[in-house]
C-alpha cells in the first residue's frame, strides 16, 4: 500500500511547465494532450454540423450558397472522421489506459508515442490549411474524377494531411501491439486482459495493415495530378471506380478502427456498473479479432451501384453479413451481463446503455444496407447518413463520453458533478434521436445526401432534424461544463470510486509517474466480481 | 402498415410504387423492417428490463457468477446467421432481376453532365431534364457521363445506378403507373448537385406513340422554343431574373456590356450568346472566372439556339 507521501506525487505534478508537456514521454500525459486536441477538433467539426443543419432548416439558401454548403459538408466529414473519431478512443483513452490495464509502466515505445501525437498535429495543420485556404469541396471521400478535375491542389493536400495523420494512427497501432505482447504484468495471459485491451489490440492490427493503403492511393493521386499519369481520370485512360476500391479498402476497416475500441469501453462499463463478471469473455474477445479480420473484405458494399460487377457485389454482400454475426454476439453478451447484476445508474452506465440502444438501431439498419436490392434504393440517401451517424455517434461518441466520465476520477483525481453529467446525457441522447431518426424516413422517401437544397416535401422532417441538433449542442455544452467544473472544483476522488476490478483502479488517483507504486501481480480474470 | 404500400396514401416511409421492382423490394424491406423491430425490442427491451429489475439495492449486493452458457451463445450466433443468409439470398435474387434486362427492352440513352440529364431516343429525338416513356414496357437506360460521376436515381422505381465518364452503365425497369416521377442525382458532383433533377413522365402506349411523332416545337414562336429549352437545360444554373444563380441571371443580359477577365468588354449580342452556349470558356466574364459551364456543342439544334437568343431578348 502506498503511503501519503507517495500519493502527493502524481503524473500531473511530476514535472511542471508547458515544455514538460510538449516533450513528455509519459503515456498518460500524451493521452491528455490527445484529449485536448481531439476535443478542440470535435468543437470545430461540431460547429460545422450545426451550420449544416441550420442551412437545411428550410428549402433554398439560408446562410451560404451551394459551394459554401459543399465546403461545410467536406469540413465536417473530414474533421470528424480523420481528426476526431479515428484518434478519439485509441490515441486518447487507449494511450492513457492500455499500460494501466496491463500493469505496465508505459507503452513499449514512449518516444514513438510522442511522435505519433506530433504526426496528428502536423497532419491536422495540413488538412486545415487545405480546407480553409484551398477551399476543398470534394466531400471527405475525394471521389475521382471530381477531386482531380474540378478543384485546385486542395484535394491532394487534404489527402496528404490524412496521410500524415495516418502515420500517427500506424505508430499508435505498432506501439499498442508491442505493448500488449511484451509488457503484461506477471500472471496476465491473453485471457486475463481486460476486453478494452482486446478492442485496442484488434484496432491496432487494422491501423497497421489498412492505413498504408491510403498512402499508396495518395501517391497515385499525386502522380496523376502532377505528371498526368492516368490512374483514375478517364480522360487519361484511367478508371474512376478504381479509386473507390482503394479508398474503401482503407476507409472501411477505418470504420472498425472507430468502433472496436468503443466496444471495448462498453465491456468495461457494463461489468463495472453491473458489478458482475462479463458474459462470454472469450466470445467478445474473439469477435473483436473476427470483426477486424473480416472487415478487410467487405469494402465493396459501399459500391453496389458503382458499376462493379454483380459477382463482386454478391461476394461483398455475403461477407458483410458475416461481420453482422460477431457484432450481434457482442450486443447479446452485454445485455446478458446485466442479467442478475447489481446495476448502478451512474452517467458512464447511462452512456453504455445509450450505446446499446443506438448501436442496435445502427446495426439493424446496417444489415438492411447490406442487402443488395434494398441498398439500391437506400444508397447515397439520408438513410445511409442516419445509419452511419447511429453507429459512429451513437456508438463511438457515446463510448468516448462514457469512458471520459468513467475514468475522469482516475485521470484527474477528482469527481465530476453527477447530476449535470446525467442532464448532459439526457440532452445528447434525446437530441441525437430527434436529429437522426427522421433522416431514416427522409432517406426511405428518397432524399439524396450531400444536397444543399431539397424538394419542399422533405422540409418538415428536416426541420425536426435541425431542432434535434440544437438539443445535442446543449448537451455537449453541459458536458464541457461538467468536465471543466470537475477539473476546477471537483471533490477528491478515491482510488476506486466504482468498485471496479481492473488494474488501473489499484493504483492511486491520479496515478504516479510510473503508474503503480509496486508491480501488480495478476492472479485471476479482469472481472472477478464474487 | 406503412410498408405495405399498396395505396400510396400520404404518410408512407417509401415513395409510391411505380415499377415492376417496387413491390418486391418493399416486401423484402418490410421483412427486414419487422425483423429489425423485433430484434430491437428484444435487445433494448431486455436492456431496460434488466436495468430496472436488477437495480442496485445495497452497496454490497452479491451478483450471480455466470461466465458463459454454450447453448445460449450458440443460439444467438446461429439464429442471426440464418436470418442474415436468408435476406442475403433474397436481396441477391431481386438484384439479379434488376441486372437482367429483357432483350426486347426499349433502349434510351442517358447522358449526365454538370448539372442536367439529357435523353436520346433511337429516333434521334432529344430531350433534357425530362423524358417520356410508355407504361408496362421494359425500358433499358444506357448511361454515360460527360464529366464526373453522377448517379441516376428514381425513388418510385427503386432503381439507382452510378453514371461514369469513360464507360457505359445501364439499368432497366418497367413502369407500372402513369404520372410524373422524380429523378435525382445521388453521386456528389459539385455546385449544382442538388439541382440536378429530372422528371420521368410515364404515359399510355398510345400517348407515347403520338408524343414520339410530334415535334415538340410545332406551332411555337422562336422565343417560346427558347423558353422550353431554358426550362429544360439552363434553369439549373441561370435565373430569369437578374439574380446570379451559378451563372449570371438572364434578365437585362441582352445588349448589356460584359466585362471580361482580360480587361476588355463585349456587348451581349447574338454572336456572343451563341459563343457562350457553344464555347462557354472562350470569353470569361468578371465574376465568373471559374468557368464551370460545359459546352453545349452538338447538343442543341440551330432552332433551339436561335430560340434561346430570341427568348433572352424578351427578358428585360
Amino acid at each position: 500500500m502506498s503511503s501519503a507521501a507517495d500519493k502527493s506525487k502524481n503524473y500531473l505534478n511530476h514535472e511542471k511547465g508547458l515544455w514538460s508537456w510538449l516533450t513528455t514521454l509519459d503515456h498518460k500525459r500524451i493521452g491528455i494532450m490527445y484529449m485536448i486536441t481531439v476535443m478542440l477538433f470535435f468543437l470545430i467539426g461540431g460547429i460545422f454540423a450545426l451550420l449544416i443543419r441550420f442551412e437545411l432548416f428550410s428549402t433554398g439558401g439560408q446562410i451560404v450558397d451551394a459551394d459554401g454548403y459543399n465546403r461545410m459538408m467536406t469540413f465536417h466529414g473530414a474533421i470528424m472522421v480523420f481528426m476526431v473519431i479515428i484518434p478519439g478512443i485509441p490515441a486518447f483513452l487507449g494511450n492513457f489506459f492500455l499500460p494501466l490495464h496491463l500493469g505496465a509502466k508505459d507503452v513499449a515505445f514512449p518516444k514513438v508515442n510522442l511522435m505519433s501525437w506530433y504526426c496528428l498535429i502536423i497532419g491536422a495543420a495540413i488538412s486545415f490549411f487545405s480546407l480553409f485556404a484551398e477551399k476543398v469541396a470534394t466531400g471527405w471521400t475525394f471521389y475521382t474524377p471530381y477531386s482531380i478535375s474540378e478543384t485546385s491542389n486542395g484535394a491532394i493536400l487534404l489527402v496528404l494531411g490524412a496521410f500524415v495523420m495516418g502515420f500517427s494512427s500506424i505508430l499508435t497501432g505498432l506501439n499498442f501491439v508491442a505493448t500488449t505482447h511484451r509488457l503484461r504484468a506477471p500472471g496476465m495471459g491473453f485471457f486475463q486482459m481486460p476486453l478494452f485491451v482486446w478492442g485496442l489490440y484488434s484496432t491496432a492490427i487494422l491501423q497497421i495493415i489498412a492505413t498504408p493503403v491510403l498512402a499508396i492511393t495518395l501517391l497515385l493521386l499525386a502522380a496523376e495530378k502532377t505528371m498526368g499519369i492516368g490512374f483514375f481520370d478517364p480522360k487519361l485512360g484511367g478508371d474512376p471506380v478504381l479509386f473507390q476500391h482503394f479508398f474503401w479498402f482503407y476507409s472501411h476497416p477505418a470504420v472498425y478502427i472507430m468502433i472496436l475500441p468503443a466496444m471495448g469501453i462498453i465491456s468495461e462499463l457494463i461489468t463495472a456498473f453491473s458489478r458482475k463478471v462479463i458474459f462470454g469473455y472469450k466470445a467478445i474477445a474473439f469477435s473483436s479479432v473476427g470483426i477486424a479480420a473480416v472487415s478487410f473484405f467487405v469494402w465493396g458494399h459501399h459500391m453496389f451501384v458503382s458499376g462493379q460487377s454483380q459477382v463482386a457485389g454478391v461476394i461483398f454482400s455475403f461477407l458483410t453479413m458475416l461481420v453482422g454475426v460477431p457484432t450481434a454476439i457482442k450486443t447479446f453478451n452485454w445485455v446478458a451481463t446485466m442479467y442478475k447484476g447489481s446495476i448502478q445508474f451512474q452517467s458512464p452506465m447511462l452512456y453504455a446503455m445509450g450505446f446499446l440502444f443506438l448501436f442496435t438501431i445502427g446495426g439493424v439498419t446496417g444489415v438492411m444496407l447490406a442487402v443488395m436490392a434494398v441498398d439500391v434504393h437506400f444508397h447515397d440517401t439520408y438513410f445511409v447518413v442516419a445509419h452511419f451517424h447511429y453507429v459512429m455517434v451513437g456508438g463511438t461518441l457515446m463510448a468516448i463520453m462514457g469512458g471520459i466520465y468513467y475514468w475522469f476520477p482516475k485521470m484527474f483525481g477528482k469527481m465530476y458533478n453527477e447530476f449535470m453529467a446525467q442532464l448532459s446525457f439526457l440532452f445528447i441522447f434525446v437530441g441525437f434521436n430527434v436529429t437522426f431518426f427522421p433522416q431514416f424516413i427522409l432517406g426511405a422517401q428518397g432524399m439524396p445526401r450531400r444536397y444543399f437544397d431539397y424538394l419542399p416535401a422533405f422540409e418538415p422532417l428536416n426541420r425536426v432534424s435541425t431542432v434535434g441538433s440544437w438539443l445535442i449542442a446543449i448537451g455537449f455544452l453541459i458536458g464541457l461544463y461538467v468536465i471543466i467544473n470537475g477539473l476546477l472544483k471537483g471533490k477528491k476522488a478515491p482510488d476506486n470510486p466504482w468498485g471496479a476490478k481492473t488494474l488501473e483502479w489499484q493504483t492511486s488517483s491520479p496515478p504516479p509517474h510510473t503508474n503503480f507504486h509496486e508491480q501488480p501481480v495478476v492472479t485471476g480474470g479482469p472481472y472477478e466480481f464474487r | 402498415m406503412f410498408w405495405v404500400n399498396k395505396a400510396h396514401a400520404g404518410n408512407t416511409f417509401m415513395p409510391p410504387q411505380a415499377s415492376n421492382f417496387a413491390e418486391s423490394v418493399d416486401t423484402l424491406y418490410g421483412f427486414l423492417y419487422y425483423s429489425s423491430l423485433i430484434s430491437c425490442i428484444l435487445v433494448i427491451g431486455g436492456l431496460v428490463y434488466f436495468a430496472f429489475k436488477y437495480k442496485r439495492k445495497t452497496a454490497s449486493d452479491k451478483t450471480a457468477y455466470i461466465p458463459h452458457n454454450a447453448l445460449l451463445e450458440f443460439l444467438w450466433s446461429f439464429i442471426p446467421f440464418v436470418i442474415f443468409l436468408v435476406v442475403f439470398a433474397w436481396g441477391w435474387k431481386i438484384f439479379y432481376d434488376m441486372r437482367s434486362a429483357p432483350k426486347d427492352a426499349l433502349e434510351i440513352h442517358v447522358v449526365g453532365q454538370k448539372w442536367n440529364w439529357d435523353f436520346v431516343y433511337k429516333s434521334g429525338r432529344k430531350t433534357s431534364s425530362e423524358f417520356t416513356i410508355p407504361i408496362n414496357t421494359p425500358i433499358k437506360l444506357i448511361m454515360g457521363s460527360r464529366d464526373v460521376l453522377h448517379s441516376f436515381f428514381v425513388p418510385s422505381f427503386r432503381v439507382k445506378q452510378d453514371v461514369i465518364p469513360g464507360r457505359y452503365t445501364s439499368l432497366w425497369f418497367t413502369a407500372t403507373k402513369e404520372g410524373n416521377f422524380n429523378v435525382f442525382c445521388t453521386e456528389y458532383c459539385g455546385t449544382g448537385h442538388s439541382t440536378m433533377l429530372a422528371k420521368v413522365k410515364v404515359v399510355s402506349k398510345a400517348a407515347y406513340e403520338s408524343w414520339l411523332e410530334n415535334n415538340p416545337y410545332k406551332g411555337l414562336t422562336l422565343s417560346e422554343v427558347g423558353q422550353k429549352v431554358y426550362a429544360g437545360r439552363c434553369i439549373a444554373c441561370h435565373n430569369v431574373t437578374n439574380v446570379k444563380k451559378i451563372g449570371p441571371g438572364f434578365a437585362g443580359l441582352w445588349g448589356s456590356e460584359r466585362k471580361l477577365t482580360d480587361g476588355s468588354t463585349v456587348v451581349a449580342d447574338e454572336a456572343y450568346i451563341r459563343e457562350s452556349i457553344l464555347n462557354p470558356n472562350a470569353k470569361k466574364s468578371v465574376g465568373y472566372e471559374e468557368a464551370v459551364m460545359t459546352s453545349f456543342q452538338g447538343q442543341v439544334s440551330e432552332e433551339e439556339l436561335t430560340g434561346v437568343i430570341e427568348y433572352l431578348k424578351t427578358l428585360k
